[in-house]
């Protein structure tokens, strides 16, 4: 699968994401990692510009109930329903449900395992083949965690 | 119109998001059938080569910010290996080009070698046409390769800058596999680094013994610090290839498209089969492979 990494705003926690990225590539797949400090606009973007299949975003600073609807929402609003979203980094319990409306599919806060996350990604790849809605669009309500 | 004749007519009209997805047919091996007379402007394609971690995306990152000053259209391709084990890839050049960000007359692609049945230098070629048709001006191709890579920038550059830095010298061994002469510059980054300065002066020699005199310049400069980024735009802008590289050229593009011919040939799986059983010879192989053209 096609992933773009991102580090979303002025969080400066990269360590977390920098180790899912490698992770994510020694399980098969491609990533994309953006760096740190991108804007929602710039995310969006560059998820087009790389036609991802999926975005994995990791924020630490508490900064998540702002920017990830925002980003959703930009994902939206320029064709990019089907990409699928899913987060890391440190997310309290209660913004979860919060952060499942906007369409992101999975969660995974710290000490989170390798192969739970890799079963993640297999689980949508079937989903996709199935057609089944995996994006932040066509939300049927589906996630992993 | 066929679905992807209305995404071609849509990107050409300029849609950045099915410019993106035509990329991603290509990558897959897809043939688009375009028409001749689509590059109506003055495009360049100039591609940035060099061993690993000499400062390649950095300098990449400069070259799209000079540009883009200028009020040019700048896309990149960055390749980075995948791993031939597991397929997966980590791409990361884009950490390094900040102005990779600046907004709409910026558009950067990041790829991986994997995935591409016909290999990924025909899919470039046909990559960078896209591109240019869509009104892209300036297109920069960055791989790693030293020589010995399997890419073959010179197939579809029409300027290259190879990049060194210091305590690497790889370019001499490119010196030595012949490959050095088909760069247009020769960029040793990294000139806040003293050691750099050595690199320099060993290439320079190197040069200095072969009796073209149309070995190319070599230049320092620092990406990060923005050194000498201006010379070595106005080097690149002003380099003449000489005559006998363009027939070097032609010679790389039909080994890339022969390449992709054979690699993509439906036939392939059953003749790897065919000859590891015995039951045909290498050349036979290679006949049926040839014989075999995609409509
Ligand atoms: C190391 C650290 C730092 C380092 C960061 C170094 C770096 N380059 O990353 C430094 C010292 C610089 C730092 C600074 C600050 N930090 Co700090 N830091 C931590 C600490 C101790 C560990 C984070 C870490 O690296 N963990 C190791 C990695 C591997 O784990 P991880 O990031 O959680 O990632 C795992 C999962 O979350 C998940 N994951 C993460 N991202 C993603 C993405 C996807 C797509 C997926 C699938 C999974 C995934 O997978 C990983 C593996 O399981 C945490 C506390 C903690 N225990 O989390 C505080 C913490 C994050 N920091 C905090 C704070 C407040 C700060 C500062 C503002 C000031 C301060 N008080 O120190 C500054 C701000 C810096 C900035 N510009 O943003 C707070 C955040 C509070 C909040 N969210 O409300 C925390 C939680 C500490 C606390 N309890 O107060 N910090
Ligand atoms: N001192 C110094 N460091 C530099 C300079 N340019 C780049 N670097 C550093 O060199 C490292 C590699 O830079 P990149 O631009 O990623 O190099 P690259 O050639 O694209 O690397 P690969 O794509 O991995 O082959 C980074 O840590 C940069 O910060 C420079 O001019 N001076
Ligand atoms: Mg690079």
């Amino acid at each position: 699968m096609k992933i773009v990494m991102a580090k979303p705003g002025l969080d400066g926690h990269d360590r977390g994401a920098k180790v899912i990225a490698r992770a994510l590539r020694d399980g098969g797949h491609e990533v994309v990692y953006t760096g740190l400090r991108r804007t929602p606009e710039e995310i969006s973007r560059i998820v087009m510009d790389e036609d991802a299949t999926a975005l994995g975003l990791s924020t630490l600073s508490g900064a998540h109930d702002v920017l990830v609807p925002r980003i959703c929402e930009l994902l939206r609003e320029s064709g990019m329903g089907h990409v699928m979203v899913f987060l890391g980094g440190i997310i309290p319990e209660r913004d979860h449900g919060k952060m499942f409306l906007e369409g992101v599919r999975a969660i995974f806060g710290p000490g989170s395992k390798t192969e739970d996350i890799l079963a993640f990604l297999e689980k949508s790849e079937s989903r996709i083949e199935k057609n089944l809605p995996i994006g932040v669009f066509n939300d049927d309500g589906w996630h992993w965690n | 119109m066929t679905w992807k004749e209305k995404l071609l007519q849509s990107a050409l009209e300029g849609s950045r998001r099915d410019l993106s997805r035509l990329l991603t047919m290509i990558e897959k091996g897809e043939e688009l059938a375009m028409s001749k007379g689509e590059e109506n402007h003055d495009y360049m394609i100039l591609g940035i080569t060099g061993p690993p971690g000499v400062g390649k995306s950095t300098l990449v990152g400069r070259i799209i910010s000079y540009w883009k000053d200028r009020g040019k259209k700048v896309a990149v391709l960055a390749i980075d290996p995948s791993s031939p084990r597991t397929g997966g890839a980590l791409l990361g050049d884009r950490v390094r080009m900040d102005s990779a960000n600046s907004g709409e007359g910026v558009f950067v692609r990041s790829l991986s070698t994997r995935g591409n049945p016909g290999g990924i230098s025909a899919s470039l070629m046909a990559m960078s046409k896209l591109l240019a048709s869509c009104g892209w001006e300036k297109i920069i191709i960055e791989t790693v390769g030293s020589g010995q890579s399997e890419i073959k920038i010179v197939a579809f550059a029409d300027k290259i800058v190879l990049v060194d830095g210091p305590d690497r010298g790889d370019i001499i061994q490119a010196e030595k596999a012949g490959i050095i002469e088909l760069a247009d510059l020769v960029v040793v980054n990294k000139s806040d680094v003293p050691s750099a300065l050595k690199v320099a002066e060993n290439i320079r020699s190197a040069f200095s013994f072969s009796n073209e005199n149309d070995s190319p310049e070599v230049l320092l400069v620092s990406a990060e610090r923005n050194d000498g980024i201006e010379e070595m735009m106005q080097l690149i802008q002003s380099s003449e290839s000489p005559l006998w590289r363009s027939r070097i050229k032609i010679r790389e593009r039909l080994l890339s498209l022969w390449d992709h011919r054979l690699m993509s040939s439906p036939m392939l799986n059953q003749v790897i089969d065919d000859i590891e059983t015995g039951s045909i010879s290498l050349e036979d192989g290679l006949d049926i492979l040839s014989g075999w053209k995609n409509e």
